[in-house]
């Protein structure tokens, strides 16, 4: 039993089908990316397993229970943490404050989850900014308070959606190495991302989709020598 | 600490003020104030924590008033058991109100607690048992404590300073708990705040009906001072939005903004009230209306937004004066 099963899972919009068929699993503490072009189904893919979307069709199992169809909180309860494109940072609280939030799902006392937010905060190198409006912070700031977030509601599987977009090589490699220590808490992610650079070296197995089909899924050297990789990247050549 | 002290001296100045004057005016004004500012304050558990915008709130204030009135009138219910009974009526009702509106969000949630206290107000319009058009009168046969009915001033000037204490102090606990972290979230990305685990209807409701019980009391207390009331008088639109514009005012969201808001608003009411009142017809309205478009317009983040803004920038300044002079 894998952490996280995906079984046939489609996702229809009206006539759009943005999912169709795809399955494919996380395992316990690994770092999964889910590449592919723009509208590659990626994102959809990822509200399903986090519960923003129901899929049409198919199950997805966390942990050996069925999470498809359950809200969001309910899976957030269940150990799917989350980011989003955008931060979505609570601007009108300090760092400190945007991480007790999410730390209070399992330690209702303000004073015990704010002992968890500053531990988050530390582990994602924010600690100095604990005090800081979040609204008052740089985008790869906020980018990062939103996984000392996701992280402090305990969760077992960290979707990160595009974490790396729009950051310069220095903040990337910052993220890479807070990527990294995630797993090293034993903590599996799957890492919706267009930044390959930032994704393929450190990523223990990448899901392609195309067109929300599911067309490879390897190691990333498996999968950068794929044919139907190479042909949706760059067209058919 | 310092804020502390300030607040413990202003609450027991305040307590001591009708020893202080013996004016029934003066003391009137200032139960007004204490009135509006509850009132203020209990709509600022929901409109400014939660961020959900109520223009219906007259709803509970009217559903307080009519049941501590009525519980009283017919079966001779005690007014502060009443009163109390009338907090958990309306904060049951409001589970009615929170499943309609909150269906709705940003201003069509507005527009459809607009819609449900319009709804409550014809209610009680037409129906006989609660008086209909022409109002309930509370006799004065029975006075003192027990009865909550005093041919002074002075008593309602505690009952309202106490209500209003209450009504903070609830307002500190939810903002201590998780429950205040909790409506933070959800007023700023209601999105993120279920993807850690926050189920927003739930959160919304807590919020909505502990603000629906308190607006309950504020309006069985009005009741009890004035002795009569009527659709009007307790479930009127205007008073709906009163109870809005004093948050805004004097800043959503923090404990004492809709306390500035309401003195503010209050006394700039009863100024123009006074001074224009009985020349032109209206005039005091469109003072009153085009001070609170100056305030709208000047200061968006409240009085109290205002004041803090100004200190941070204060701080920030001196901050980098003193990096300057260190170089």
């Amino acid at each position: 039993m894998s952490l996280l099963e995906l079984h046939g899972v489609t996702k229809r919009f009206g006539g759009l089908l943005a999912n169709q068929e795809v399955s494919f699993t996380v395992e316990a503490g690994q770092i999964v990316g889910l590449i592919g072009p723009n509208g590659a189904g990626k994102t959809t893919a990822f509200n399903c397993v986090a519960g923003y979307y129901t899929p049409s069709a198919g199950r997805i199992d966390l942990d050996g229970k069925t999470i498809s169809g359950l809200s969001p909180e309910a899976c957030a309860r269940a150990g799917v943490g989350r980011t989003f494109q955008v931060a979505r940072t609570f601007t009108s609280m300090t760092a400190v404050e945007n991480v007790m939030a999410a730390a209070l799902l399992h330690e209702r006392r303000v004073a015990a989850a704010r002992i968890t937010a500053l531990k988050w905060l530390a582990f994602v190198g924010l600690e100095r900014f604990a005090e800081k409006p979040a609204g008052s912070m740089t985008i790869s700031e906020q980018r990062r308070l939103a996984v000392a977030r996701a992280l402090a509601t305990g969760p077992k599987l960290l979707l990160m959606d595009e974490v790396m977009a729009g950051l310069n090589p220095s903040e990337v490699r910052e993220m890479v190495a807070v990527v990294k220590a995630i797993r090293d808490q034993g903590i599996a992610c799957l890492i919706v991302e267009h930044v390959l650079e930032g994704i393929m070296p450190i990523a223990d197995k990448i899901v392609v989709l195309d067109r929300g089909l599911k067309i490879a899924d390897g190691t990333p050297a498996e999968v950068s020598r794929d044919p139907a990789v190479i042909a949706a990247y760059l067209g058919d050549v | 600490m310092n804020s502390l002290k300030i607040t413990a001296g202003l609450a027991i100045a305040a307590a001591l003020l009708p020893l202080a004057t013996s004016n029934p005016t003066h003391l009137n004004l200032a139960i007004l104030v204490l009135m509006a500012a509850q009132l203020g304050v209990a709509w600022n558990l929901l409109g400014g924590y939660a961020g959900q915008v109520s223009l219906g709130h007259a709803a509970f204030y009217g559903i307080g008033a009519y049941a501590s009135t009525m519980l009283l009138l017919n079966f001779g219910i005690n007014p502060w058991l009443g009163m109390l009974l009338g907090g958990v009526i309306a904060a049951a009702l409001s589970f009615l109100f929170g499943w309609s509106c909150f269906r709705l969000k940003g201003h069509y949630f507005a527009m459809a607690t607009i819609a449900v206290a319009e709804l409550v107000q014809i209610v009680f319009t037409n129906w006989d048992y609660a008086g209909s058009a022409v109002g309930l009168t509370i006799p004065m046969s029975h006075q003192g404590w027990g009865a909550m009915v005093f041919a002074q001033k002075a008593p309602y000037y505690w009952l309202a300073l106490g209500l209003l204490v209450l009504t903070l102090a609830a307002t500190l606990a939810v903002e201590r708990s998780h429950v205040g972290y909790y409506l933070r979230a959800i007023k700023d990305e209601p999105d993120a705040a279920r993807s850690i685990g926050i189920d927003i209807a739930r959160y919304k409701q807590i919020a909505l009906s502990l603000s629906a019980f308190f607006t309950a009391l504020g309006g069985s207390l009005y009741a009890q001072k004035e002795l009569y009331i009527d659709p009007a008088s307790v479930l009127g639109t205007g008073l709906s939005i009163k109870m809005a514009l004093v948050s805004i005012l004097g800043g959503v969201g923090t404990m004492f903004g809709p306390v500035v808001g309401a003195v503010v608003l209050t006394v700039i009411e009863e100024l123009t009230r006074v001074a224009f009142g009985g020349s032109g017809r209206g005039t005091d309205t469109i003072i009153y209306a085009g001070l609170i478009i100056v305030i709208a317009v000047f200061y968006p983040n409240g009085l109290l937004g205002w004041v803090r803004e100004r200190r941070a920038r204060g701080r920030a300044e001196r901050a980098s004066l003193a990096q300057e002079a260190a170089r």
